[in-house]
């Protein structure tokens, strides 16, 4: 088809990538334009552009703080005329932001001068820069949510360590979720204020748990998160200690659940001294760990993050009843499908439900997030067999938006999947809150309205992870999910183990 | 023991604008920071830089001191050839880094003929040429001079010139007097009224001048300054209040020193009929002062910000004389009717020295007059001040902003902050039509390019 490309490169302005994705979202949207990347000239993004065909040899001089634009469009006077109005866009983009008084600081240092009891500072600027910003809220003693990712260890050591010194908390890198006295912090939901306190190594683990005890009655206090490094041999769980220990001097906290991947050795015996020393009730959620390693300090073994939640809630249900409500469908398929794809926005997620299909003993599992159970795909954008993907994996973050946020290339990959003829079944997260995609219903349900129209015999699952008050309505979103023939499982170890049985049951040839 | 749970949650935001909307739904207390990548991420040169940070500290407070120290005072006028140093018979002086005759813009190349007509060295702009041509013409930057000049900035060696002393360090600044609006020979024109005029303010405006100053016993420029801050001007884009000021104490001289009555009614009706005509004794006194603290081994504070044109040039203290350029930009401004930005010169003019010097745009709180460049709301010309704090080493000791509860205006750009905080200094300007001799188009504030502080921030580290 024939078609026109402008570009532009703008010098010295700087927008984020969320409000980036935005507009070109909307230049997208204008009629008979084709294709459109507006983009800071970071590397990653430079790649990005190649890859879509739309880099031209102007941008090789431009510097990477430089904004480029390419549209591509039927025709030049319809490209041009996108222009104008990108123009009129970026415009308005920055007169909201210099109109507006309260937003207007232009350094941590200059911000702690007007609110001086300023305890937290909220870092999500790009990983390469992250670290250097963290030190300064350090240096004017300010804690630390640290929501970048692509921090290197050995920045992450120092920064915790010179917090250390200081009394100071860095929750972080990569750190996705926190509450911290009821206030939500980056990807987070609106839970119910209670006593129970979380410490999380992982940002949807800790999502999962919150939205979990909040739609079942109980409420939250804190929930600090530590990033999933922390509880490493390199960090020694500098962070995870801290949080913990902070916990059991709480008085709002009653009762405290620890989330993570199972930590180091000796950072899961310093947790255990700690926990014997309390009279509170300290229930271990360490996904992927023995039973007896966690019983060994009186803490309370959770299997899975559901179980963490019930624990935590002091409810005991026993296995049967907790997964007994969901039955396998009743979908025709043919003898070509086979196989799982589970296509994840939250790491926690990916890594859960591929423990959980190991300990069933699926077979075959492929993922880009290695875990005991599983094989690591040479290529993460070629699925093999049963493949999980993490989608929130720096491969596929760098110089984008955080998959729970921007679902372009979650919804391209979910159509990929379903059309191949060898998969049965799509399993699929949804997470809701604040710093979340604000809109699934247009931006998210299409794509799977799409998948039905064009694939019949496949089965969807999809787990929403929200809470009631979260602003994207999940009551909506999950009634328009089972309208489309689409399982909700309750958790997302709930959705796993219905994976686990779907898979048995083709393996024993009942899908025919 | 860490008060991270007991306290309520107060939050400063840095990054991602959704988490501190998100925040404020929450009813969280929240800031957000404007954060923005630095314009280099070279980590060897951060390396450098942090080593010696202590050193440059060091130096950037020995030469900020010395520039609100100074004490820039008015003390007479004389000509061109007999007071500016190193000044040569067939000189011209001109605004901005050094440019070659070829390179110049058309207003400048305008300015430099209608002054070669008025040395009486052509008859006509073809003879002007013809001896540029031949090469019997040098060229050199005000800057390098000691002095500065407003748009093209041309200085011919029989202008008269005012004389400013910076009493506390014994440095001089030099510049023209200010020829009104109109075409004017610093927008580029060039025929026969603009030399006359030019002959007039030689003949009749520089002796009365002249003698009025001299009886005066001198004016300091930093008190009439301070009083214009109060009184709604920043002296760079408005000089009202400034040229009213020097009016009411210049006066009582004129009338005191002047041989004829006439000639005493037409100074004062030339001055009282140029609102600008402060505007070179703004820009001398700043230059006096940055001046002072040329040449501190190690400091990274600015000394010149300028442009000719065609490039946009600045200087820092710790590399003494060096230029570091970049292309001029031309100005979003606000264009008078008629004109569009397809007619505007890039930006031009030795004015951007009360920016350096803390005035102009980085002093656009106290000019809430002038607002409609700037988006129409006062509180968009206090923003405007509020960011070059952050990248200035210094609040004022005399300048004050009052809307702002008198705080000093930011003084002293240190590249290190414009590069690490990728805010660039804002300067307020008047745009020149791109061709010689039609004179101003409109009015604004633009942003400095990059290159120059990128260059000079690189080789600023590379010279520790």
């Amino acid at each position: 088809m024939a078609h026109f490309i402008k570009t532009l490169i703008k010098s010295g302005e700087y927008f984020d990538s969320i409000t980036l994705m935005v507009v070109t979202k909307k230049i997208k949207e204008l009629k008979n334009i084709l294709d459109a990347a507006i983009v800071m000239g970071t590397l990653e993004n430079r790649k990005i552009l190649k890859a879509s065909g739309l880099y031209v040899d102007e941008f090789n001089i431009a510097p990477e703080n430089d904004l480029l634009i390419s549209i591509k469009g039927e025709n030049q006077k319809i490209t041009e005329e996108a222009l104008i109005k990108l123009d009129e866009i970026l415009v308005d983009v920055k007169k909201r932001k210099n109109s507006s008084k309260d937003e207007f600081y232009f350094s941590i240092a200059q911000a702690k001068k007007e609110l001086k009891e300023a305890n937290i500072a909220l870092i999500s600027v790009s990983g390469k820069y992250a670290a250097l910003e963290a030190m300064k809220a350090l240096n004017i003693g300010m804690n630390i949510m640290l929501f970048s990712d692509n921090v290197s260890l050995a920045e992450e050591l120092s920064l915790k360590k010179y917090a250390a010194s200081k009394d100071l908390l860095v929750m972080g890198p990569d750190c996705g979720t926190c509450i911290i006295g009821g206030v939500p912090l980056g990807f987070a939901n609106k839970v119910s204020s209670g006593d129970i306190g979380i410490v999380g190594a992982s940002g949807t683990g800790t999502q999962e748990v919150t939205t979990l005890i909040t739609n079942f009655g109980g409420g939250i206090s804190h929930a600090i998160g530590t990033g999933g490094r922390d509880v490493g041999q390199d960090i020694g769980g500098i962070t995870f200690l801290s949080a913990l220990k902070l916990l059991i001097e709480d008085e709002k906290t009653k009762t405290i659940l620890l989330v993570s991947k199972p930590p180091h050795v000796d950072v899961l015996a310093k947790i255990g001294e700690l926990a014997k020393k309390t009279t509170k009730k300290v229930i271990a959620c360490f996904l992927g760990a023995q039973k007896s390693q966690v019983e060994k300090y009186n803490m309370i073994y959770a299997k899975t993050l559901e179980e963490g939640a019930i624990k935590a809630l002091e409810i005991s249900l026993n296995r049967d009843s907790i997964f007994g409500a969901l039955e396998i469908p009743a979908i025709k398929m043919n003898s070509k499908q086979r196989f799982l794809r589970g296509l994840f926005s939250g790491g926690t997620f990916a890594f859960e439900t591929q423990l959980i299909l190991g300990g069933e003993s699926i077979k075959d599992i492929y993922s880009n997030l290695k875990v005991v159970t599983s094989t690591l795909l040479d290529d993460p954008h070629q699925s093999m067999k049963n493949t999980i993907i993490d989608l929130g994996a720096d491969e596929f973050t760098q110089g984008r938006p955080h998959p729970m946020i921007d679902y372009t290339l979650r919804n391209e990959r979910i159509f990929k999947e379903a059309k191949d003829p060898e998969v049965a079944c799509l399993y699929l997260d949804l997470v809701l809150g604040f710093g979340s995609n604000k809109n699934p219903i247009n931006e998210f349900l299409p794509t799977l309205q799409k998948v039905r129209k064009e694939i019949k015999d496949l089965i969807v699952i999809c787990t929403v992870t929200g809470t009631d008050g979260d602003s994207q309505n999940k009551k909506e979103i999950v009634a328009n999910l089972k309208a489309m023939d689409v399982i909700v499982p309750r958790s997302n170890a709930a959705g796993a183990f219905l994976c686990a049985n779907i898979l048995k049951q083709i393996g024993r040839g009942e899908n025919e | 023991m860490n008060n991270l749970l007991k306290d309520k949650p107060r939050i400063i935001n840095i990054g991602i604008m959704d988490f501190y909307r998100d925040l404020k739904l929450n009813q969280a207390l929240a800031l957000h920071v404007d954060w923005r990548p630095p314009l280099v991420n070279d980590p060897e040169l951060k390396k450098k830089l942090f080593l010696n940070l202590d050193i440059i500290n060091a130096a950037n407070k020995v030469a900020i001191t010395k520039i609100l120290a100074a004490r820039p005072t008015l003390i007479g006028m004389d000509s061109a050839i007999n007071v500016i140093p190193k000044m040569e018979k067939n000189l011209i002086l001109h605004a901005g880094p050094p440019v070659t005759w070829d390179r110049m813009c058309g207003p400048m190349k305008g300015a430099v003929l209608g002054a070669l007509i008025y040395e009486g060295k052509a008859a006509n702009i073809i003879e002007s040429e013809k001896l540029i041509i031949e090469g019997k013409i040098k060229f050199a930057p005000c800057h390098e001079h000691s002095c500065v000049g407003p748009m093209a900035g041309i200085i011919s060696p029989s202008m008269p010139v005012f004389i400013i002393e910076n009493l506390e360090h014994k440095n001089k600044s030099f510049t023209t007097m200010n020829e009104g609006l109109g075409k004017v020979l610093r927008y580029g024109a060039y025929d026969t009224p603009v030399i006359e005029r030019l002959r007039w303010m030689g003949d009749v405006l520089y002796p009365v001048l002249r003698d009025a100053i001299q009886s005066s016993g001198g004016i300091d420029l930093k008190s009439i300054i301070a009083q214009a801050l109060h009184m709604g001007d920043e002296v760079h884009n408005r000089n009202r209040a400034g040229t009213s000021l020097f009016y009411r104490q210049i006066t009582p001289f004129i009338l005191k020193t002047s041989k004829s009555n006439q000639n005493a009614i037409d100074v004062l009706n030339f001055i009282n009929g140029n609102d600008h005509f402060f505007l070179n004794l703004s820009m001398a006194q700043a230059k006096a002062s940055l001046d002072a603290g040329r040449d501190v081994k190690h400091s990274s504070l600015l000394t010149v910000m300028s442009r000719n044109g065609t490039d946009f040039g600045i200087q820092l203290s710790g590399t003494g004389n060096k230029w570091f350029v970049g292309k001029a930009l031309v100005p979003d401004a606000l264009y008078f009717p008629g004109f569009t930005k397809a007619d505007a010169n890039p930006d031009i003019g030795d004015s951007a020295i009360t920016e350096t010097a803390g005035l102009g745009g980085f002093a656009m709180a106290a000019s809430p007059a002038i607002v409609q460049f700037v988006g129409g709301k006062s509180e968009d010309a206090t923003n405007f001040t509020l960011k070059m704090y952050e990248i200035t080493e210094s609040e004022n000791n005399i300048y004050q902003i009052p809307y702002l509860n008198f705080r000093g205006t930011p003084t002293g750009i240190d590249v290190l902050k414009v590069v690490e905080k990728n805010i660039l200094p804002v300067i307020n300007t008047g745009v020149a039509h791109k061709n010689p001799g039609i004179g101003q188009v409109g009015a604004g504030v633009l942003s400095a390019p990059i290159e120059p502080f990128i260059n000079a921030y690189q080789e600023f580290i590379k010279s520790l």
